[in-house]
């Protein structure tokens, strides 16, 4: 008997840890700050970098004010930091940035009890304080200068009805007026694809989200499926922001009911409202729905009792 | 316990504050509370119709009968509302134009009838004035305190003085979002003095004075539910 060790479960781990996933996103989101940087200059890389800094150093400075163990080490911080900064256009002021970032930390995260706890994804809070706030600045894009002809003063969701698949390439590379990080497609796809290989994220959010934007945008407002995806904030909100694990269903099931409902609600505020675009604001909404797709979609434990 | 008249007057500002701790008369405090003078004449009129009403209603408080004491309650802060209404209307327009709808709502205002209701109706007038001194000035400490920090950090300015450049305001803190931020600021702030002067603070809800409650209210249910446990056993 005194061979027979018994350990205490779990008896199998993974080697995955909050801060391996978060490296991976962080470098799933390389991509796109290169595109940004290619596309708009190095400012790019400046707000990015400063962004990142201050996220960093919100979380360090609440936990080490109120006693807390710091976590900065779990790099969530960083995420958060890195996707707001792409969230914003590459004209915005630094200052407000670094509002937008402790909105983000401070407001929607470490008031909440930090990690785990933020009901909304704090990337997407900061934005949206920052849109509140800065509105001009926000959607004051500048444009790199191969298209600044062709499109002067809309971006393409503004001329959505104008477009036709000559205009194709061009949304597919990003050259074209948008926030850092939105409109370079093929670097937001190359990053999914590394989190989906990495099995960081499950596929279902993002093409369930993308397929329902195709979907309503369609029949809402007869817009060209494609265009409706590649345009906009829906690949990286989709691939990026709707995928926080915090802020998303358990279950399959739910990330898909999830995913349909952040497409409808972004083609409604595309076709029906007043911004241009929706995805911030489907994100969140769908955010607050998060615990209750969950209660509805438990699985059932193998072999457990059926409820009547 | 005979509580003394300083007691009586602190007692809304801090222990009672009608706004953070009872939390009523919020709405008003998240409309007004974006620049210090629509604040500051609000807590005023505020402050006024309280003190009136208090007032009126104590002196009344044995000639009104228990069942239809809300109406007769309503009446009489009605009146006062209508007068402030009117002279502000008179006298500063374009502070009547700023407050809006919010100056005709004092009417229904939790901490007027709350007042009535918990104080006013079961005290002596001297105490019932004081209370609703106590209380208008507790309102009007908070919604100028939230207002400094709304007009400061969203509009750069205070009371009209600009203090940072144009350019530099963040906007949020003007809006909705921003109003309930330092709402929930100002709340936290004040628990936590609290907290540092003494003892463990607990929210007190003020209904141990509540006559409504004794009648069918909270006290009500809460015998119902144990003898429903008790019958369950």
């Amino acid at each position: 008997m005194d061979k027979l060790l018994v350990g205490v479960s779990p008896h199998i781990r993974a080697t995955c840890s909050t801060r391996t996933i978060m490296r991976d996103v962080v470098i799933a989101l390389m991509p796109a700050l290169i595109a940004a940087i290619l596309l708009y200059g190095w400012r790019a890389l400046l707000l990015t970098a400063v962004s990142a800094v201050a996220c960093v150093l919100c979380e360090y400075l609440w936990e080490k004010l109120l006693h807390r163990p710091v976590t900065i080490g779990d790099l969530s911080a960083v995420v958060t930091g890195v996707l707001l900064a792409l969230n914003v256009p590459v004209s915005m002021p630094i200052w407000q940035l670094v509002i937008g970032d402790m909105a983000a930390i401070l407001l929607a995260k470490m008031l909440f009890g930090g990690l785990g706890c933020n009901f909304m994804n704090p990337a997407l809070v900061g934005r949206i304080v920052l849109t509140f706030s800065f509105a001009s600045n926000i959607t004051d894009f500048s444009y790199p200068d191969k298209v600044a002809d062709a499109l002067s003063s809309a971006t393409p969701l503004g001329v959505m009805d104008g477009l036709d698949w000559s205009y194709f390439p061009d949304l597919f590379l990003g050259v074209h007026g948008g926030v850092m990080g939105e409109t370079c497609v093929l670097a937001l796809l190359l990053g999914g694809i590394y989190l989906v290989a990495r099995k960081v994220i499950k596929p279902t959010i993002p093409l369930c989200y993308m397929g329902s934007v195709a979907l309503f945008s369609w029949l809402f407002g007869g817009a060209q499926p494609l265009l409706s995806i590649f345009a906009g904030g829906v690949m990286l909100g989709s691939i990026f922001m709707a995928t926080d694990y915090v802020t998303s269903p358990f279950t399959n099931r739910g990330k898909a009911i999830f995913g349909i409902g952040c497409g409808l609600i972004t083609a409604a505020i595309r076709v029906f409202g007043n911004y241009a675009e929706g995805v911030t604001f489907s994100i969140l909404l769908m955010n607050l729905l998060v615990p209750y797709i969950n209660d509805l979609t438990q699985t059932k434990p193998l072999g457990g009792a059926v409820e009547k | 316990m005979k509580k003394s008249k300083w007691n009586i007057f602190t007692n809304g500002i801090f222990k009672e504050n009608p706004v953070l701790i009872l939390a009523l008369g919020c709405c008003s405090v998240l409309a007004v509370s974006v620049t210090v003078a629509g604040a500051l004449g609000m807590g005023v009129a505020l402050t006024f119709v309280l003190v009136c009403s208090n007032a009126v209603i104590s002196l009344l408080r044995r000639l009104i009968p228990d069942q239809v004491r809300i109406p007769c309650f309503i009446v009489v802060i009605a009146t006062f509302v209508t007068l402030v209404e009117m002279v502000v209307e008179a006298y500063l327009p374009s502070l009547y134009d700023s407050l809006g709808i919010f100056l005709a709502l004092i009417v229904v205002n939790c901490i007027v009838l709350g007042r009535a209701e918990m104080f006013a109706c079961k005290n002596s007038v001297g105490d019932s004035i004081i209370d609703g001194l106590g209380m208008g000035v507790g309102y009007i400490v908070v919604i100028v305190g939230i207002a400094i920090v709304r007009e400061l950090v969203g509009s750069g300015t205070i009371y009209g003085l600009r203090i940072i450049p144009e350019g530099y305001q963040i906007g949020i803190i003007t809006q909705t979002p921003g109003g309930f931020l330092c709402f929930g600021a100002a709340m936290a702030v004040l628990v936590y003095g609290m907290n540092r002067r003494g003892k463990k603070f607990e929210p007190k809800m003020g209904c141990e004075n509540c006559a409504g409650c004794a009648a069918g209210g909270c006290s009500a249910q809460k015998t119902e539910n144990d003898g429903k446990g008790a019958d369950a056993q």
